[in-house]
């Protein structure tokens, strides 16, 4: 446990986003999963293939015998995924009733919370962007010469998951939360525009940068997954470095770090 | 211990106890639902703002890959239409009425007749696909100029032959309405042809709307009778919309 002073490290608009981001963020994938759920495939280009074939991923339901198996098709390579993925709780769902809001299949349901913390997360985005930049955070998360010059021994000590408590966020941190802030929720809410005809119509460009309406809803799928990854590491690391001293510091704003011993 | 406590804190607790929790937001009058729903007026009035009176994209004959994909009502059954279907459609009419000067009955030999406008197109779907086709029909603006709306008109309502619901209270017919602004869109169309052939009757022959700033369920099929009016309220639950009264947005920019 670290022994050293208390420092102050995240300023309240930080953690009352952070909040804000968690929330939302748990809602637009449960509700992302159910929209995904009315058509469980992922397409490459402007439309969707039905008469031909441009799907990357393929979840569904096959009858055999009388009873129903889940197949999912990654690539064309078919995978049976019974009672997780194509047939689960006994009935024909590309996504279990347990990762979707609302549990039963409702699209509309679906889509106005997934719209809702939609405007929510841009929202408060935007604000965290322009208070950051006026006081000073986002220098915070951009990673300086000397931090790339750490970057070696960083991972080194990650892989060994031996864990130092600074003020400041040390490299590999700097790059997961500037990849996250800067990278995968600009391509979501990007993505996620790309899906709407209404600004399609206003921003023709955002389908030439990605390709397509379709390959737009597949990076937008694509980059829930990573998003799902960095929760994951971001647990992982909590739990490693200290769960209290790690949320006292994104509740209260205050830090304990090693001090002299490092 | 520390485990848990942090779940608790954190939002994944609401998965340990389910999403069923979420489920009573499904009901349209829970204050739950209505809360989520806020974010609609802001929907609308941000696109409308950013959209202006732009067009949405038009692709190239080489990006029609496959016909148009068929979805709701493919195959109308009630005995007037099929009747009118088997004569190819000879005694259609289409009846522009409501809150206009000179009410319209316009036989399809009428509407070719009138100037027509020829858009490919992709077709999304609330449900996330999408699908390229061509569509070519009289823009809706024409037709409504025809009729001379009076300027309390601040909707169009399309009245169809297909029923999309059965029950005991009887047939619901699909409806669907959109504002002046996307009735007056040059790209609003009322289509009779499909692909360089006539419009299909799983497409919604003998004609249907194409609103392309908007999604699918929007482009009324079989549709009858275009009405003008100053109020959704008095249409199927007031929401303006067969799907609008079961939950989705009545605008469908998104």
């Amino acid at each position: 446990m670290p022994q050293g002073p208390l420092v102050y490290r995240q300023r309240l608009t930080t953690r009352i986003t952070h909040w804000v981001w968690a929330v939302s963020l748990f809602f637009l994938m449960l509700t992302g999963l159910q929209i995904f759920n009315a058509h469980p495939s992922l397409h490459i280009g402007q439309e969707s293939g039905f008469d031909y074939d441009n799907a990357i991923l393929k979840i569904g339901a096959q009858k055999e015998g009388g009873t129903l198996r889940g197949v999912t098709q990654v690539f064309g390579v078919a995978f049976d995924t019974t009672g997780v993925l194509g047939v689960s709780g006994g009935e024909a769902r590309a996504i279990p009733a347990a990762l979707t809001i609302p549990s039963t299949q409702s699209l509309a349901t679906g889509r106005v919370i997934h719209f809702f913390f939609a405007w929510l997360l841009v929202g408060t985005l935007s604000f965290w962007l322009v208070a950051s930049a006026l006081n000073g955070h986002l220098r915070q998360l951009i990673p300086t010469l000397a931090d790339l010059r750490a970057l070696p021994r960083d991972l080194v000590d990650h892989a060994r998951l031996r864990v130092h408590h600074t003020a400041d966020y040390n490299v590999l941190q700097k790059l997961a939360y500037a990849s996250v802030l800067f990278v995968a929720l600009p391509l979501m809410i990007l993505t996620g525009l790309s899906m709407s005809p209404g600004v399609n119509a206003a921003a023709p460009w955002l389908l030439d940068l990605f390709q397509g309406r379709q390959t737009a809803r597949t990076i937008h799928f694509l980059t829930m997954l990573a998003l799902l990854g960095f929760f994951a590491a971001h647990m992982a690391m909590i739990l490693l470095a200290g769960p209290l001293n790690e949320m006292r510091s994104i509740l209260t704003g205050w830090y304990r770090t090693d001090g002299d011993r490092e | 211990m520390i485990n848990r406590r942090h779940l608790m804190l954190g939002s994944a607790a609401l998965s340990l106890s389910g999403c069923k929790v979420f489920d009573r937001a499904s009901d349209p009058d829970s204050a739950l639902r209505q809360l989520f729903a806020s974010h609609e007026g802001l929907t609308r009035s941000t696109q409308r703002a950013l959209i202006g009176d732009r067009l949405a994209p038009e692709f190239s004959e080489a990006d029609i890959r496959q016909g148009q994909r068929p979805n709701g009502s493919t195959d109308p059954d009630s005995t007037d239409y099929r009747r009118m279907a088997e004569a190819g459609f000879r005694d259609y009419r289409l009846t522009v009425t409501g809150l206009v000067d000179v009410p319209q009955s316009l036989s399809l030999a009428d509407l070719a007749r009138l100037p027509s406008r020829t858009q490919i197109t992709r077709h999304d779907c609330v449900e996330g696909w999408s699908c390229i086709a061509k569509w070519q029909g009289v823009p809706l603006g024409t037709v409504l100029q025809m009729a001379r709306p009076k300027v309390t008109a601040r909707y169009a309502v399309f009245h169809c032959f297909d029923a999309i619901e059965r029950s005991l209270s009887g047939e619901v017919f699909y409806y669907e309405s959109i504002d002046l602004i996307d009735a007056f869109h040059s790209q609003t169309i009322l289509a009779y042809a499909m692909n360089g052939a006539p419009l299909p009757v799983a497409n919604g022959a003998p004609l249907r709307l194409r609103v392309e700033r908007q999604l699918g369920y929007k482009m009324a099929k079989y549709v009858h009778t275009v009405e003008l009016t100053d109020s959704l309220a008095a249409l199927g639950y007031g929401k303006g919309s067969y799907w609008a009264d079961r939950g989705y947005e009545w605008y469908a920019g998104i």
